[in-house]
């Protein structure tokens, strides 16, 4: 059998297959499908320093192979993460990535502090929610912006820290270089990409934040280039996701450069999505010869 | 494991009015755990989200579960194609239903056009005891009032247009019945104008009133927070998930308002 753990950043993943943030809550509710303890790790959904109540419904608009979303980072602040979610999560045997997002460089700064002595394994920082007004990710998409945060929460945390890109800029390489120069141990990416969709009859968009972010299949070639251009530009390991939604995109993700995977939407169409994910990357490794699925990462061949 | 997916049969299908179908699956794990106003979530081929339907009946012993939809989309229209013998993949039961409390005391339910389907479980369960109060455009649009009559419920059929029973909307044979009747609970699913009218009247009557809420959903299970209505405590208003904390609530904590 192949070994399927893979080390980002000293983190040992027991599999490369994390359940992307946003789509997976903390875990609770997949656990009464499947023992999340199958996955490699859990990014929790986007947590800031006090409580969120994000946007109004409706938050979900579906689009052609995939889904907009504009939730608005609700959730319970980091104390409610902190004292219910992270120790239940800790009982589960699977990495535990918290997601956190912030309104200044000063809200990323103390939420970094204060998970500095968690239980947390890595610190997913999240500059690129397209669905707040103020902040999220505007931090993402200038190099100065993503290295000024990048930076002041590396001092501020012994973490590892994972720094998620948005796909909603003009050179993702510029600005994953810029994130790993600031001191970035991981980058993962996409994020989604901004989308409207309009009800015809009403005139009126779908959404009642009028834009939202797309993901699903139908973003999964866009997120294949852009993890593609980035591994070719930076040495710390890339985590791709993206409208990932079998274990061939997964393979083909990690072909293309991604040290591990996240997968988000494919829960909603597929509850038990992670779980087919893992099993099928272990045979096609098998089945490829392979010692370690780590060997799977970056060894696409290019034309030319 | 709280939830199933599960691959169930179609086993029938039947169009109850124009563009609203009523499908029987075999469905055993969904069945068996069913009650009364939860939801299932079902697999549209070729589409990324799955449907929300609400369960219009279920039998353990007979593995049946029981759907009415109405076609308001792609997904739905292939859902309506679908044929005896063919599998549909379905996550469910899903979310908080109808409190049910004891047979033997009053209920009224109301339900308002494709909102009906949900509160056929609990007439079944209150039978005699219960009055079927439904709101339809016209006589053709009306739909199960002979399933609630066989429950043995007291319907009360309401046309916009008058073109069968009361003319007028729910509301006002809900207070006509309210002032001739007693009531100990009152069950509504339908459009959210109708819903907050009868939680109203149901509020200003002293009577629990519980109400059962829509909205585009992701995950169904409570997890992505994309369904959510607002709501309010003694800790104040919030965004509370419709898919896993309803789609059922008591009316008192719904902001009809926000």
């Amino acid at each position: 059998m192949p070994d399927m753990s893979v080390n980002l950043c000293g983190v040992t993943l027991k599999n490369p297959v994390i359940a992307a943030s946003g789509t997976f809550g903390y875990g609770m509710e997949y656990n009464e499908f499947y023992p999340v303890s199958r996955l490699g790790g859990i990014s929790c959904k986007g947590t800031t320093l006090e409580e969120r109540a994000g946007n109004h419904a409706p938050r979900i608009a579906e689009t052609p192979s995939g889904m907009l979303n504009s939730v608005g980072l609700q959730n319970p602040g980091v104390e409610a993460f902190l004292s219910v979610y992270l120790p239940w999560l800790k009982q589960q045997g699977t990495a535990v990535i918290a997601n956190i997002a912030g309104n200044s460089v000063e809200e990323y700064c103390a939420m970094a502090e204060r998970l500095h002595d968690s239980d947390v394994d890595i610190i997913e920082l999240n500059i690129s929610c397209p669905n707040v007004k103020h902040g999220g990710v505007n931090f993402g998409t200038s190099c100065d912006s993503v290295a000024q945060v990048t930076g002041e929460v590396k001092k501020r945390c012994g973490k590892p820290l994972m720094v998620k890109l948005t796909p909603n800029v003009t050179s993702i390489g510029d600005i994953a270089a810029a994130a790993e120069t600031a001191g970035a141990d991981a980058l993962s990416l996409i994020n989604t990409l901004t989308g409207m969709r309009i009800d015809i009859r009403t005139r009126r968009p779908i959404l009642y934040n009028n834009t939202g972010g797309l993901s699903g299949p139908a973003v999964f070639p866009v997120a294949v280039r852009m993890v593609r251009e980035v591994y070719k530009r930076v040495k710390i390991p890339v985590i791709g996701m993206g409208g990932i939604s079998s274990w061939e995109d997964a393979a083909e993700m990690m072909i293309a450069g991604a040290a591990a995977v996240q997968v988000g939407t494919a829960n909603f169409r597929d509850p038990m999505a992670c779980v087919k994910i893992i099993d099928g990357l272990e045979a096609f490794a098998e089945q490829s010869g392979l010692s370690s699925v780590t060997e799977l990462t970056g060894t696409l061949t290019e034309w030319q | 494991m709280r939830y199933t997916q599960e691959t169930a049969k179609l086993l029938n299908k039947s169009e109850l009015a124009r563009g609203i179908y009523n499908i029987v699956l075999s469905a055993p794990a969904i069945a068996g755990a069913a009650s009364a106003g939860q939801f299932v979530n079902v697999l549209c081929d070729g589409y990324q989200l799955r449907r929300p339907i609400s369960i219009a009946g279920y039998d353990a012993a007979l593995h049946i579960l029981r759907l009415v939809f109405e076609v308001r989309g792609k997904g739905t229209a292939w859902l309506a194609e679908r044929e005896p013998g063919e599998p549909l993949d379905l996550v469910g039961p899903l979310g908080h239903g109808f409190p049910l409390s004891d047979p033997s005391r009053k209920a009224v339910l109301v339900g308002g056009g494709i909102g009906t389907p949900p509160l056929l479980p609990p007439a079944r369960f209150y039978g005699a005891n219960a009055t079927v109060i439904t709101g339809f455009r016209s006589r053709s649009a009306a739909i199960l009032q002979a399933d609630f009559e066989a429950a043995g419920a007291k319907t009360i059929l309401c046309t916009d247009d008058g073109s069968a029973g009361f003319h007028g909307f729910t509301t006002q044979a809900l207070e006509k019945h309210l002032g001739e009747a007693s009531c100990d609970v009152v069950y509504t699913c339908g459009p959210k104008v109708m819903m907050r009218g009868v939680a109203k009247i149901a509020e200003a009557a002293g009577i629990p009133c519980y109400v059962s809420m829509e909205e585009r959903m992701g995950c169904g299970v409570g997890a992505c927070l994309g369904c959510v209505c607002q709501t309010k405590d003694k800790d104040g208003p919030h965004r509370t998930r419709v898919c896993l904390n309803g789609p059922v609530f008591d009316s008192r904590e719904v902001d009809w308002d926000a």
